[in-house]
């Protein structure tokens, strides 16, 4: 059992190696070392979930033969391996989904790199969430964003250049705050490491001393964060990002990129500021408005785009806004509901963009939605999974979505004064949600009256499994949300 | 052709391309009627289409008010913001603590350790080089990835197919640039050398003094660099093409990999460390530090040298 303990770090480790060794291995081996990858990972990453479930508590790993504060730590708790387990599920899944769009849209020559940037990918998301170190966050916020950059344009249109630049240049403001900041908190506190930060911090703020400073710091890393992760006013790169990257870096950067930093972010709100002295900031209030709006605004603009693609793009503004209005409650149930949102918008926003795959091949390749009409008789599996993921995002009951909202419903009545402005926008972008993508699968299940000479040849298995998987996937969320809750807050309670 | 004129001196030859009796050209240049360009009806159509759209929306925008209006108000809005920005961290950083005070925050155990106890926990004499390759290796271990990614991300970008390269031919990357230059073909014949030797010194005396494979690498980059542009690519690949590079950058990777890999695990698990620390001041000195450096030194000077070429020519 003791021998779990080293399972977290060698995770990290040997997706940077994978990543690596692919970097000269021609396309197909690269495909299979990453599919051996993943699914070591999962096992490592459950063996993590069992154990530490298992012992109850979390642990820290020293990377090296130095302590903390002197020497890098990486630290596992529940919530953490959760985390960690879902991203890699999800990201094999998103693989799968996409990949003849990838055989077909990706130069022959440069596949190998694609599973290169994907490897490093998983090797960031994996150490942001386990890192007890902010320096080590940063570095591998780095990776992430370099890497992300290389999944959006190496499906080389000039649309996903002009869009990798865009995503390079606000994803680079967010990393230069996010640094900032981390240099305004060691020079206030002199650790890097996150427990002792903790308590520098409490410190600091049960004194007094340094308040102007250190509330600036909190709002520097909050605001790099919160662009990185495209809250409201700062999604504009969003749409053309997931919109015509190729379909499985779409379902990545939208399902678990983002995500990665928010619970970077949530990590540092609990794990460095301390819950208490975030609140205190009235940093809380300032997201809970710009939530708000994203969440209105992003759906806004998604029922106004006529591209299905850029229209999912839009929704992802829209779900990210009530993650942010999640953690902007400040309370421990509002806490509970954003992180719950995180699994089950990458659960339902990584099958739309896979099934969205089948119905626009179904339709010459088309992502307008006069081309669409009909394509889920065209492409049966698509259209089912495209319809269950529409109705998780709209909040039908048995779907991930619907206990997501009532999650926030709750954390709304808990909260005085909130209560009112929280319940109404979330109806209110209910119906909006419901309006796009009912519009959607309205259209997508229309007998069209023109024929089409679109794919006739069946999916591909890989295909039909990711959807499948991920339909499972939602419906287990939905369904047995009551013991994913239960692992949500016993991972709360060991940040702590 | 009058065959009695040939025969004769050249004065004669001249004069009969004067009269025009003889071409000098016939027969030893390919010369053809230039056909009309006439394009195609379709073509004729988008192009009119275009221009009318293009005159439709971007001639518009200067008579467009709302546009105009739009663009002076996100101007002033943006330097206003900007500037309100820059005030607003001036002033957080005036309120920091003050530099060079023995109360500051960051004076604190963390650095006295690395300060006194390096030497004899890193074996390093240079205590940045212990404190980054020993304390906080992963971290460097990360920052190295950092480069590798950003390799791959240029290669994603700028990767020129291998057969286009060769069509291309020697000519077309150099362009702009003097060809065998003989200044700078013998600058770089007396540079090189000392540039390398110098590499590989910084490399190596990373843990002794000022240097270690991030700036040693940077200087065999450099090193390379010039050699390529003086002597051209043919020349350079004769030791340092693609396998070569890959080879190199894959090996030092995993090399790094596997050395600090061993590191954290024995580490963490409270396992005997094999690696011995030698004597603080001696080349073989400083446990892991060695080792990684001289694989950081490799992978820095394989990722400048892949920059320049991958910009200057889309490939190695």
């Amino acid at each position: 059992m003791e021998i779990i303990r080293n399972f977290p770090a060698v995770s990290i480790l040997l997706c940077l190696f994978a990543g690596i060794v692919s970097s000269g291995l021609k396309a197909k081996a690269a495909k299979r070392l990453n599919g051996i990858l993943i699914g070591t990972e999962i096992f490592l990453n459950l063996c993590t979930l069992y154990y530490t479930t298992v012992t109850g508590e979390a642990f820290v790993y020293v990377m090296g033969r130095f302590p903390a504060p002197w020497g890098n730590e990486i630290r596992a708790g529940v919530l953490e391996a959760l985390l960690a387990l879902f991203v890699c599920v999800v990201m094999l899944l998103s693989l799968w989904g996409g990949e003849r769009q990838l055989q077909e849209k990706i130069a022959e020559d440069k596949i190998f790199l694609y599973y290169v940037l994907a490897d490093h990918l998983l090797c960031s998301l994996l150490a942001l969430i386990y890192t007890n170190d902010l320096f080590t966050a940063y570095v591998f916020v780095e990776i992430n964003t370099i890497s992300a950059c290389g999944l959006i344009m190496i499906r080389q249109t000039g649309r996903t250049i002009e869009a990798a630049v865009r995503y390079m240049i606000m994803s680079l403001l967010g990393s230069g705050l996010l640094l900032m900041g981390l240099c305004m908190l060691y020079d206030l506190t002199g650790h890097l490491l996150m427990s002792n930060i903790q308590e520098a911090v409490a410190r600091l703020h049960a004194s007094g001393e340094y308040g102007v400073p250190l509330t600036v710091t909190i709002g520097l890393m909050t605001v790099g964060l919160a662009i990185k992760s495209a809250l409201f006013p700062f999604h504009t790169w969003v749409p053309d990002a997931y919109g015509y990257s190729a379909a499985s870096s779409a379902a990545i950067l939208s399902s678990l990129v983002s995500k990665g930093y928010i619970f970077l972010l949530i990590k540092i709100i609990y794990r460095v500021i301390g819950f208490d002295v975030f609140h205190d900031t009235k940093i809380v209030n300032v997201l809970f408005i710009f939530g708000l709006a994203g969440m209105i605004f992003g759906s806004l603009s998604a029922i106004q785009e006529n591209n299905i693609r850029r229209m999912i793009a839009f929704s992802s503004v829209a779900q990210i806004g009530y993650i942010y209005m999640g953690i902007g409650m400040g309370t421990q149930a509002g806490m509970l509901a954003a992180i719950f949102h995180i699994f089950s918008h990458a659960a339902s926003k990584s099958l739309l963009f896979v099934a969205c795959v089948g119905l626009t091949d179904a339709s010459g390749g088309s992502v307008k939605f006069q081309d669409l009409t009909g394509a889920a008789y065209r492409n049966k599996t698509a259209g089912a999974a495209f319809a269950a993921g529409s109705l998780s995002m709209v909040g039908l009951p048995l779907f991930s979505g619907f206990i997501s909202k009532l999650l926030f419903a709750q954390a709304a009545v808990q909260n005085q004064g909130k209560m009112l402005p929280a319940l109404i926008v979330l109806a209110l972008s209910t119906i909006l949600n419901a309006i796009y993508f009912m519009k959607t699968v309205i259209r997508i299940y229309t007998p069209a009256q023109t024929g089409y000479e679109g794919r006739t040849a069946g999916n591909p298995k890989l295909f039909t499994a990711a959807c499948v998987l991920l339909v499972v996937l939602n419906l287990h969320l939905g369904c047995l949300s009551q013991s994913w809750e239960n692992l949500i807050m016993k991972g709360l309670g060991m940040f702590a | 052709m009058d065959k009695k004129k040939e025969g004769k001196e050249k004065a004669g030859r001249f004069q009969s391309w004067l009269d025009g009796e003889t071409d000098i050209y016939a027969g030893v240049m390919e010369t053809r009627p230039q056909k009309e360009y006439e394009p195609s009806p379709y073509f004729l159509r988008q192009q009119e289409k275009d221009r009318r759209r293009i005159a439709e929306r971007v001639n518009n925008v200067e008579h467009n008010k709302e546009y105009r209006f739009f663009k002076r108000v996100y101007r002033v809005l943006a330097v206003v913001f900007a500037l309100s920005f820059i005030v607003l961290l001036v002033m957080a950083v005036s309120w920091l603590p003050p530099v060079g005070q023995a109360a500051n925050p960051d004076n604190n155990e963390v650095s006295a350790r690395y300060i006194e106890n390096g030497l004899q926990e890193t074996g390093s004499v240079n205590i940045v080089t212990g404190m980054i390759l020993t304390y906080r290796a992963f971290d460097t271990f990360g920052e190295t990835n950092v480069l590798f990614i950003a390799t791959c991300c240029v290669m994603v970008m700028l990767l020129v197919d291998e057969a286009l390269l060769k069509k291309q031919g020697a000519d077309n990357d150099r362009k702009y640039e003097p060809k065998n230059d003989a200044i700078l073909q013998g600058m770089a014949f007396v540079l090189c050398p000392v540039i390398f030797i110098f590499g590989i010194y910084v490399i190596l005396g990373g843990h002794l003094g000022p240097g270690g494979g991030f700036s040693g690498g940077a200087v065999m980059g450099a090193g390379l660099i010039l050699y390529v542009s003086a002597f051209g690519f043919q020349k350079t690949q004769r030791f340092f093409n693609e396998t070569v590079y890959k080879t190199a950058k894959i090996t030092s990777l995993v090399m790094y990999g596997l050395v600090g890999s061993y590191f954290y695990i024995t580490g963490a698990n409270g396992l005997e460390n094999h690696i011995p620390l030698g004597l603080p001041g001696h080349i073989l000195s400083g446990g892991i530090i060695l080792p990684i450096n001289i694989c950081v030194g490799i992978e820095v000077a394989c990722t400048m040298y892949a920059f320049y070429a991958l910009f200057r020519r889309g490939g190695l």
